[in-house]
């Protein structure tokens, strides 16, 4: 059984998506994706300043025997890219909800709304 | 459907993460890869590889029968227990499937094909016996009566793990150079492998070899997964079919004209073809310089022309991406190439295809 906490919201594609005090919201890959992938060995962040639709392909991240890309769970723009995660792709293996990836000021707040919850993501990660 | 090895239940009481390989359910890792492949460089490890298909090779005509059937020679077999590594070819010079052949004694030879292509090349090998008229037996040891469990223990102190473990197997396996095989009492035991390290292949039969697995892991062989075993073979620049070579590949484009003897007076099938085709490119290995990962199916440019990469994937060992490419004749030990991944050109040094060895980094 992967990891995963109640406070985050989560995508089908296995983002998970965490809204900041100051609005913006900060993205990361959910501990089953990492545990799916195995161990990371590369990661690609967006540039900072991107514009992202969303669902548009934004960050790719390769564990030793498969690349996976990394969607933008709803529409913003590139704020801030963790370097460290991308220094350290084995941070996101240990904890895949620290080593977050990048952050988002969201076009529209309430879009994080729509994303689904511990237990909708749960029943994904299960299937 | 898919099979499974007599180590199933053990792999999956361990908690591995199983995969589906060649129609085998077979485990990936127990946890992290990398960590599996570090213990087989610095300690030891150990693969299942009871997928793989022992066949025994028997009766008076065996020896003429792979004289003709594989491009290596097996008249180097000279002396008891001696291995010797070869492709299996088509009339066209293709490789069917590529094997080691234990020679035991002039009558009787144990080859070992591998899992997905057993099938396949077991109804070849005895088409041919047929088509040659030939008086032999050819015995698969792996889905029938008698079938054999088999385990890879490799890296450095893979052999003492052994020893500890099967004191009675010491003697006798003690002094084997390497490729060689010996049989002592129900184990095979083997000086070959698929990581570049020191250590045996054992081959036993089924029922025994859980019982060996969990005797190993208590005394401290790590348990170790597909996904190492492939990341330990290709830095040790040891191919693999279906990605480097498969039916549709010369031997000589796969890096394998070491194993095809075109020397002596002896025909096998598909010589005529490799000799009336020639060498046609050029298998090297190659190590990214730019950051990201090098996959099979990947293009190369070099200034001689476009190649493609074989096998890709992240090296433990260098901390860099390696891959085996096959390239256009003229590359260089030492260019520099560069290999498209996704929308962009990274650059990547050509060196011999061989990456790490005994537990060292070697380009």
């Amino acid at each position: 059984m992967s990891n995963v906490p109640a406070n985050l919201k989560y995508t089908e594609s296995h983002e998970w998506v965490r809204v900041e005090a100051d609005g913006t919201v900060t993205i990361g890959i959910t501990d089953h994706a990492q545990e799916a992938l195995g161990d990371l060995v590369f990661i690609e962040l967006p540039d900072v300043g991107k514009s992202l639709a969303a669902g548009q392909e934004c960050a790719i991240v390769e564990s030793v025997k498969a690349a996976a890309d990394v969607y933008a769970p709803i529409a913003g723009e590139v704020t801030e890219v963790n370097a460290s995660a991308a220094d350290a792709p084995e941070s996101v293996n240990q904890d895949a909800y620290a080593a977050w990836l990048f952050k988002l000021k969201p076009a529209n707040a309430a879009a994080v709304d729509a994303l689904l919850d511990a237990a909708a993501y749960s029943k994904v990660a299960d299937a | 459907m898919t099979q499974k090895t007599v180590l199933n239940d053990v792999h999956r009481a361990a908690g591995a993460r199983m995969v589906d390989f060649g129609g085998w359910d077979m485990p990936v890792n127990y946890g992290s890869q990398i960590e599996e492949h570090h213990a087989v460089r610095s300690n030891c490890g150990m693969f299942d590889v009871s997928h793989m298909c022992a066949v025994d090779v028997v009766g008076p005509d065996a020896k003429a029968f792979l004289r003709r059937l594989v491009a290596n020679n097996v008249d180097k077999l000279k002396v008891a227990g001696k291995a010797l590594y070869s492709a299996m070819l088509n009339e066209a010079g293709g490789v069917v499937d590529d094997l080691i052949i234990y020679f035991l004694n002039d009558t009787t030879y144990r080859v070992v094909i591998n899992a997905g292509t057993a099938t396949k090349d077991l109804a070849w090998m005895e088409a041919r016996r047929k088509d040659w008229g030939l008086n032999l037996s050819i015995t698969e040891r792996r889905d029938g009566n008698d079938p054999l469990g088999m385990i890879a223990v490799q890296g450095p102190n893979a052999k003492a793990k052994v020893w500890e473990v099967l004191p009675q197997v010491k003697a006798a396996s003690e002094g084997l150079g390497p490729f060689f095989g010996v049989q002592v009492g129900d184990c095979f035991v083997a000086t070959t492998g698929y990581t570049g390290e020191e250590g045996f292949e054992i081959a036993l039969p089924a029922a025994q070899a859980a019982d060996l697995w969990r005797q190993l892991h208590a005394a401290g062989v790590a348990q170790c997964g597909l996904g190492a075993r492939d990341t330990l073979r290709l830095e040790a620049g040891m191919n693999l079919y279906g990605n480097d070579m498969d039916e549709s590949v010369s031997p000589l484009d796969a890096g394998l004209a070491w194993t095809v003897d075109l020397k002596s007076e002896r025909d096998f099938v598909g010589k005529a073809a490799l000799l009336a085709n020639g060498q046609k490119a050029q298998f090297l290995g190659l190590v990214l310089l730019d950051k990201g990962v090098l996959r099979g199916h990947q293009k190369v440019f070099a200034a001689q022309g476009e190649g493609e990469i074989t096998s890709g994937t992240f090296s433990p060992t260098l901390q860099q991406s390696v891959a085996l490419a096959r390239l256009p004749m003229g590359v260089a030990i030492g260019d520099t190439v560069e290999v498209e991944i996704r929308d962009k050109r990274l650059k990547a040094k050509v060196v011999k295809p061989v990456f790490a060895r005994n537990g060292k980094a070697v380009v």
